[in-house]
């Protein structure tokens, strides 16, 4: 009993790690995927290739590689200091949220009709006027069901910061493999990362309800 | 003088010509038809009028004063002289009736809160949706959308309001309300232009009928020239296809 409690503790320290992973990913690439989005959007077709050649380089590669690159990368061809491994981790993540989410935004936006922007323009509206008042709702309500199994993903993929030495929840349970052969501590942090989705899962059903009033 | 006066409107898809100069104008409170078979560029007329399409060259003169295609404040100052409704009412979906209705008026400052929405409130009465005001877009039938599409038109009190088919999205036993609405709004002196398949409508409502073909005026005159006596024998086969469908 002693032990569980020792242990808790222990997966509980490095759930914290990754709750600070987890929030402050979101923090930076929430708003980071929008100017992503225009760019993959915009009308001047070299601010377009450029955006989404690095949104495709990011998406197709895989993520531990990108923390690797960020952590090692500027060491190695620039001779520059390492950065944290929090750091490189936070940014790692940011940049690779950020252009999953552009992609979701973007999808959005072009799901709006072309309608509702007219309808605007004929009243009169500036475009700053029509994006905010008539269609970021609209759009924030489309990617509210892909934002939630990104974010879900998240959770999961913080995991690959112990990659870079990041003592989340999962090196936690694997340090109690080496130091006293205990398998189960591993298999616990099943719960930590289960509860924390179910958490958001009902979070974003919420959200979900309150958007519900209109259709469109 | 006329409210509307547009002179030599052209305009192109890249090598398709689709309005190949358009001449007309409208004396206050006159109520224009234009008919025509598809593909004939009224959509694209209207487009211009309200600035959504930019034509290639000619001129759009409201009440004596010649509108420029400048920057994009420029524009919108050339589109609040507009108004237009669409074939697809284009509501905001997450507004209520009444929110469709203030919100231009209320983001251009055209008064206070309560202007705005006793002003507003009156229109809904006028287009027969006073018991709607709360409801979203998605409760209402097209018919009632399309006469909240007209109130939000007319709350910016535009020179000139447009339909583009206002009725050709809805069931045949909803036309007649939105139909109705249209008439009534003429008695109020609006100036309108409608484009428009009901000929019956045209015939009773407008002052001018247009008939276009192939980017250009066919014909124009009152409606008892056009469908009674059409000069044109475009018109005359369009005018008797248009009667028997099948
Ligand atoms: N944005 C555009 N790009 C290219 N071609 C267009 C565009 N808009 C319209 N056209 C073309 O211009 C022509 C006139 O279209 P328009 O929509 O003005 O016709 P219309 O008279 O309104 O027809 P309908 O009765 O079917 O609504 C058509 O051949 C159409 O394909
Ligand atoms: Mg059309």
């Amino acid at each position: 009993m002693e032990l569980f409690g020792t242990v808790s503790l222990e997966l509980l320290r490095g759930f914290g790690q990754t709750l600070e992973i987890f929030f402050l990913t979101l923090a930076f690439a929430i708003p980071l995927g929008l100017p992503i989005c225009f760019g993959s959007m915009s009308k001047f077709l070299p601010l377009r290739i450029l955006t989404r050649s690095i949104v495709w380089v990011i998406r197709g590669t895989p993520l531990m590689l990108q923390l690797i690159v960020v952590f090692f990368g500027p060491g190695l061809l620039f001779s520059l200091p390492a950065m944290g491994r929090k750091e490189a981790v936070i940014l790692a993540f940011s940049i690779n949220y950020a252009c999953y989410f552009s992609e979701i935004y973007r999808g959005g936006i072009e799901s709006i009709s072309k309608g509702q922007y007219e309808a605007g323009q004929v009243l009169g509206l500036t475009q700053t006027q029509i994006f905010f008042r008539i269609i970021l709702l609209q759009v924030v309500k489309r990617v509210l069901p892909p934002m939630g199994n990104e974010i879900i993903t998240l959770v999961k993929d913080t995991s690959l910061a112990r990659v870079i030495a990041v003592y989340e929840v999962m090196w936690m349970g694997e340090s109690f493999i080496k130091s006293d052969g205990l398998i189960w501590p591993m298999f616990y942090t099943a719960v930590f990362y289960l509860l924390f989705s179910g958490v958001l899962t009902v979070l974003f059903d919420r959200i979900e309800q309150k958007l519900d009033y209109f259709r469109g | 003088m006329p409210v509307l006066e547009v002179t030599q409107i052209k305009k192109s898809f890249g090598s398709l010509p689709v309005l190949k100069g358009i001449d007309f104008s409208l004396e206050q409170g006159q109520v224009l038809a234009i008919i025509g078979s598809s593909g004939s560029g009224k959509t694209t007329l209207l487009r211009c009028l309200n600035f959504l399409e930019t034509p290639d060259s000619g001129e759009i003169t409201v009440n004596g004063q010649r509108l420029l295609w400048g920057n994009e404040a420029q524009i919108r100052k050339n589109r609040i002289h507009f108004g237009l409704v669409f074939q697809s009412f284009n509501l905001f979906h997450q507004y209520t009736v009444l929110e469709n209705v203030t919100l231009a008026p209320t983001l251009l400052k055209r008064g206070t809160k309560e202007e705005i929405r006793a002003n507003a409130e009156q229109l809904l009465a006028q287009v027969g949706l006073s018991n709607k005001q709360d409801a979203y877009p998605y409760q209402l039938s097209g018919g009632q959308q399309q006469r909240v599409a007209i109130a939000r038109a007319l709350a910016l009190q535009p020179e000139v309001l447009c339909f583009d088919e206002p009725t050709s999205a809805l069931d045949p036993e909803l036309t007649g309300e939105v139909l109705r609405v249209i008439r009534s709004l003429k008695s109020g002196r609006n100036t309108m232009i409608v484009v428009t398949h009901e000929m019956e409508f045209a015939k009773c409502v407008a002052d001018v009928v247009i008939y276009m073909a192939d980017g250009k005026i066919e014909e124009i005159g009152t409606p008892e020239e056009v469908f009674d006596s059409p000069r044109s024998e475009k018109t005359r086969t369009f005018l008797r296809g248009a009667h028997t469908k099948f």
